[in-house]
């Protein structure tokens, strides 16, 4: 089987090394905060600025309120307080060229009933984009997830990481420019979850992407950020920060490096630290 | 290739005929043995002998009972799933109407036969009422309940892109109740048959359009036993190929993704 469009060349431009800490940021987070329903304080009042093209991730122990942050910032929960700018506008404007979002969940979430392909348009389905316009978008997509050879497949006969990368492409096809995810690999094995995060630092790095990416792993927080942000529970809160200083796009490399290995264990400290914290109630 | 009589369609086929077969042949011998008078009870050879005896009457009469049969399905199908539509685009219609499709469904039709064929004028329409009353509730309840159950991470993506309520309708709701929709068929198709026979045994009707029920009585009358049992063979005869057009169907349906149709790969 042959890919039906071909691999779409990359932007030839020069590209940064770093994130553009001069253009605006993608989200601020502006003393935001979380009360539920029932009292509870899911996040203490947080500030966070994640820059254009920056790599973030969010680790902590459970009820640190990362995932909370998370669908803050994709408007899925309105803060109790304080507030948030996406490209220093509100979210009305999200959804406009340059201003795109799109959100990966835990689960691949795909529809049994429909082909590879046909899960892949379908947000583009929902923007009622014509399928002449819409297709080669999709092939495109597909292929960047190299799936090419699978887009005729219903999902029953992909495997779990396949799944994902279907995902994956529904989230790449609107050409986002901000990409959230959570968790996306919590459920897959460790070699299928490497080869994942590989490709994924190549496709967040070529389609210059800014990634917000919640994880319980310490290695892959190291291997894909360029900035982990250590949360604590009891208020959820920002505990510490911590920036990863390799170039990007990143390789096996950089796994076995010994840098790799001391970012790890620096990580690996900070989670306990943050761990104690949030079991002595910490904050106010 | 396997061999033939390994394979599981030829058995799947060839093992229920042989079981037939068998019971036939124990029946047919029993009474031979016996010598049971064939007004008493009629053995396989008397039965077919009547069926090819009686064949042009017996098939005008399945005739008619497959037509209010098929009538009265189609107007399940039509009307169950419009008011599953209904139900789920509203919780109060749901509320209040629920309680009146469950009223419709343990009132025995041959209760409320008599009164709809003195009602309506028109026999066949009076009998396809009745059939309807008895289809119509599988289809109702299946339908609902897979228009509700929505896949939470899906709904959740739909809401998310913002997509419209008609939107969610054709691309989630529809295809994820086509399993349960297609569970309704099946009982459904099978009600619609016991409700035009059971409808035809109350109303009785003479004449040129008298369906198979009418055939059952009318040998009762005239003790003509074996003629009885080749109308009954044909009845459910009637009801193992609706039933096996529904299973054809849904398999047509969802053989590509449904576990229910789906055959383990080895």
């Amino acid at each position: 089987m042959t890919a039906l469009v071909p691999f779409q060349p990359l932007d030839q431009e020069p590209r940064q090394m770093t994130p553009a800490w001069d253009r605006p940021p993608a989200v601020e987070v502006l003393s935001a905060e979380k009360v539920f329903a029932n009292g509870a304080r899911g996040l203490a009042p947080i500030d966070l600025s994640i820059a254009d093209g920056e790599f973030l991730t969010l680790i902590g122990p459970s009820g640190c309120g990362k995932s909370t942050l998370l669908k803050l910032i994709a408007n899925l929960i309105e803060p109790s307080d304080g507030r948030l700018l996406w490209w220093r506008g509100d979210f009305t404007q999200v959804g406009q060229e340059g201003r795109r979002l799109a959100f990966v969940f835990q689960e691949p979430t795909l529809m049994p009933w429909a082909r590879v392909e046909a899960n892949v348009r379908l947000p583009l389905e929902f923007a009622n984009m014509p399928r002449a316009m819409a297709d080669p978008k999709v092939a495109d997509a597909i292929a960047r997830v190299g799936l090419s050879a699978f887009h005729r497949h219903f999902p029953r006969q992909l495997s779990g990481g396949m799944k994902m990368r279907v995902s994956i492409a529904r989230a790449l096809v609107t050409s986002p420019n901000l990409l959230l995810m959570d968790e996306p690999f919590g459920a897959l094995d460790e070699f299928t979850r490497n080869k994942l995060d590989d490709d994924l630092v190549k496709l967040s790095w070529e389609r210059k992407l800014s990634t917000i990416f919640v994880t319980h792993s310490i290695y892959e927080a190291v291997f894909l950020s360029t900035r982990i942000v250590v949360m604590a529970a009891n208020p959820g809160r920002i505990f510490r920060t911590m920036t990863i200083d390799h170039p990007q796009p990143r390789d096996q490399g950089f796994r076995d490096s010994p840098k790799f290995a001391a970012y790890c264990r620096e990580l690996s400290t900070w989670l306990a630290e943050a761990s104690l914290q949030s079991a002595a109630g910490g904050g106010s | 290739m396997k061999p033939l009589f390994e394979s599981e369609v030829f058995v799947r086929i060839a093992a229920p005929i042989a079981v037939g077969i068998v019971l036939f042949m124990v029946w047919e011998i029993g009474l031979r043995l016996a010598a049971v008078p064939v007004y008493l009870f009629p053995k396989p050879t008397d039965i077919f002998a009547s069926l090819l005896h009686n064949g042009p009457s017996l098939l005008r009469a399945l005739l008619v009972t497959l037509r209010v049969t098929l009538q009265a399905f189609v107007a399940a199908v039509v009307l169950g799933t419009l008011i599953a539509f209904m139900f789920v685009q509203s919780r109060a219609v749901e509320v209040s109407l629920f309680p009146y499709a469950v009223l419709l469904q343990v009132t025995p039709v041959v209760a409320i036969a008599p009164l709809i064929i003195i009602l309506v004028k028109n026999t066949q329409l009076s009998l396809t009422i009745c059939a309807t009353m008895v289809a119509l509730f599988p289809i109702i309840s299946n339908t609902t309940l897979g228009l509700r159950s929505v896949d939470p991470g899906l709904a959740n993506f739909f809401r998310m892109n913002r997509a419209s309520r008609f939107k969610t309708l054709v691309k989630l709701r529809i295809p994820g109740a086509l399993p349960y929709f297609f569970g309704g068929l099946r009982i459904s198709s099978g009600l619609a048959l016991i409700g035009a026979v059971v409808a035809e045994f109350v109303a009785g009707t003479g004449g040129r359009s008298s369906g198979l029920a009418y055939e059952i009585l009318d040998a009762g009358f005239t003790l003509d036993i074996p003629r009885m049992f080749a109308a009954l063979l044909l009845i459910t005869l009637t009801g193992v190929a609706l039933f096996a057009a529904m299973v054809a169907l849904s398999q047509l349906a969802l053989s590509n993704w449904h576990d229910s149709e789906t055959r383990a790969e080895a």
